[in-house]
């Protein structure tokens, strides 16, 4: 608690007061699903503006923390606060609506819908037309849908998937199918956006455009980004700072540098010799 | 050739987004319009308004609300028949208590009750998915059959346990019971279906159906772009019982004229389900196309030996029905296992880079 504590203060002070705000923080948590305890009395914390890596091996619970994070996982102990406000239990309609996206480490697109479609579902907490007006399609449900698909082209331009638009993407290649999901996250405009693994199963291509997606929204957006990632050149090149997780507990969390150097971390990988 | 976009440059978004965005889909759309409410009444005979264009309308309504629910929400239900037959008793107790209100309003509001029967047996979709839900939707079939027999309020407390339709007017034509015509009957289905035809095709390609086809498609990930998973199931259920009520409705009042349990059997779920299955999960189209399927077909090949001067016992043609319907369905679903709609989607495809396939992309 205290080394995390410390490392954001540092980096407060070189991104200067602006960026220093605490978008997220978890304290103490802990999450058991009967014996086997996935998360075990975890505490970091995401600011605002930052690229935050988790890192660990296979089994760590790095998934589990996202899902804790947005809902899905409710912990038994611990507390979340997210933009100064804390919870302990919250539905994940209720975490998208109070501003977290989130991809998934296996492709969790709406598969029998377009790519358009799919992005425009990013938008449905940002539609309110009421029931009566969709019925008749005129007035402000034709135009809120037409201001969401202007700001949805928006979107398909940067990922430069505008060829794909009207494609059903079940038939889309693996890394496209990627960059719609990011697409979709990216419509909600979220204030912090998880990423589980977004660069799986990619070819070195693909990483790197993948990576310049992630870095463009992070700069240009200035979306906060929480990434999961086991490619350890991505990690150390994009993240500003670095969280390592092994077995549910922290062993490490400092900027990339400081994380490789970390003896429990080095034996974390590649293992202590007995 | 003739079905070609290429020059149509859509200029705005509201363009692109059109119900019919393709200059042909409209031409074709207007003429079947034209067909429908010009060309038949004045030219078919009463049979086949009666017995063909009336029942065929009624079923693709009822195939229209169960898609909205297991195609587009992907909550399979085998309670079609009871929520139409909430629809038509519903219809028939509110035309008892006021008989001067027009039966045409009564049967757009009937189906309200159904969408309340929807949405009460929907609840345990919260809990269960596919099949385990399916099977708590027979729940709603078998209880409320027996309620259709055991509750005899609701039919009037009629000896025969039936229900029959009273004659209703509009503007001093009657419109239902044995004096209206067929062609009357049919000019109100027509309109009260090609109206909700529309409603349903505005519904879906908006946010409410968005958030049916995000359950449908992951269910986890939808709950994450802020879809509250009871709300949307719930609406499904709702408004396609609605639809489901209104097909009941209009099947008793305007076709068979009085019904009783059997009309709204489980057959009756089965029907229509097999009209969505094989017209096509998640599109309005295969509804009218799987209806016309199964419910026309027949009754053109039974008509074929007649055409032909083919003298054969009725029970003979019967059951040749039967097995060049089963062969079909087992071809069209061998061929293309996502429905009809999806076989005319294809055959579109390849007209619109015919004759030079290899050009497309």
């Amino acid at each position: 608690m205290n080394h995390a504590r410390r490392w954001s203060d540092q980096l407060s002070e070189e991104l200067g007061s602006g960026a220093s705000a605490e978008l997220l923080s978890v304290d103490n948590v802990s999450l058991s699903f009967g014996g086997v305890k996935a998360i075990a009395d975890i505490s970091f914390d995401i600011l605002k503006g930052e690229v935050r890596a988790i890192i660990g091996p296979n089994g760590a619970g790095k998934t589990s923390m996202l899902n804790v994070i947005n809902g899905f996982y409710h912990p038994q102990e611990g507390i979340i606060t997210f933009r100064g406000k804390q919870r302990r239990r919250m539905k994940p309609y209720q975490a998208a609506a109070s501003g977290i996206a989130r991809t998934f480490q296996n492709v969790a697109l709406f598969k029998g819908m377009s790519t358009l479609d799919n992005i425009m579902s990013g938008r449905s907490l940002k539609m309110h037309c009421g029931f009566l007006w969709q019925v008749v399609h005129i007035g402000p449900a034709r135009s809120e849908e037409i201001r969401h698909r202007r700001r949805v082209e928006e979107i398909i331009d940067f990922l430069e998937i505008a060829h794909i638009r009207k494609q059903p993407v079940g038939k889309l290649p693996y890394g496209l199918q990627k960059r719609v999901e990011l697409g979709r996250a990216m419509a909600m405009e979220p204030e912090l956006l998880l990423l589980d693994e977004p660069m799986a199963g990619m070819n070195l291509e693909e990483k790197e455009d993948m990576s310049r997606f992630i870095i463009d929204l992070n700069s240009e957006f200035g979306t906060t980004i929480a990434l999961i990632e086991h490619d350890m050149g991505v990690v150390m090149d994009l993240a500003d700072r670095v969280v390592v997780l092994d077995y549910g507990r922290k062993i490490a969390d400092g900027t990339p540098a400081e994380v490789q150097a970390n003896q429990d971390v080095i034996d974390a990988y590649l293992g202590v010799a007995h | 050739m003739l079905y070609r976009e290429a020059g149509q440059f859509k200029t705005s978004y509201a363009a692109d987004q059109a119900l019919l965005p393709i200059l042909q889909d409209r031409i074709g759309l207007s003429l079947i319009l034209l067909v429908a409410f010009v060309g038949i009444p004045l030219l078919a005979t009463d049979f086949f308004i009666g017995s063909v264009m009336i029942p065929f309308l009624v079923f693709s309504l009822a195939a229209i609300g169960l898609n909205i629910l297991t195609g587009y929400a992907g909550q399979l239900s085998l309670g079609t028949g009871a929520f139409m037959g909430v629809g038509a008793y519903a219809c028939y107790k509110l035309t008892t208590y006021f008989p001067d209100i027009n039966i045409i309003l009564l049967i757009l509001f009937s189906g309200v009750f159904s969408a309340a029967a929807g949405v009460l047996f929907g609840l345990p979709s919260l809990r269960i998915k596919g099949l385990y839900l399916a099977i708590t939707t027979l729940a709603a079939q078998f209880f409320l059959e027996w309620c259709f027999i055991r509750i005899a309020w609701l039919y009037n407390y009629n000896d025969s346990g039936a229900i029959e339709v009273p004659t209703r007017k509009l503007l001093d034509i009657a419109i239902t019971g044995a004096s209206a015509t067929p062609v009357v009957r049919y000019l109100v289905i027509i309109s009260v279906v090609t109206l909700m035809a529309l409603v349903a095709a505005n519904v879906l390609r908006g946010r409410i159906g968005r958030s049916w086809m995000m359950i449908r498609d992951m269910d986890i990930a939808a709950e994450l772009m802020g879809i509250r998973p009871l709300r949307a199931k719930l609406s499904a259920f709702a408004f396609s019982s609605y639809y489901c009520g209104v097909a009941g409705a209009l099947m008793v009042f305007m076709w068979i004229g009085s019904a009783e349990v059997e009309s709204f059997d489980i057959n009756h779920s089965f029907l229509v389900l097999f009209m969505v299955i094989i017209g096509g999960m998640g599109s309005l189209l295969g509804c009218f196309l799987g209806a016309a399927f199964i419910w026309v077909l027949p009754i053109i090949i039974r008509a074929v030996p007649q055409l032909i001067g083919l003298d054969l016992l009725a029970a003979t043609t019967e059951h040749l029905t039967n097995i060049i319907i089963g062969v079909l369905i087992i071809f069209f679903l061998i061929v293309e296992p996502h429905g009809l709609a999806r076989l005319w989607q294809l055959g579109k495809e390849k007209l619109r880079t015919w004759p030079f396939p290899y050009a497309s992309n």
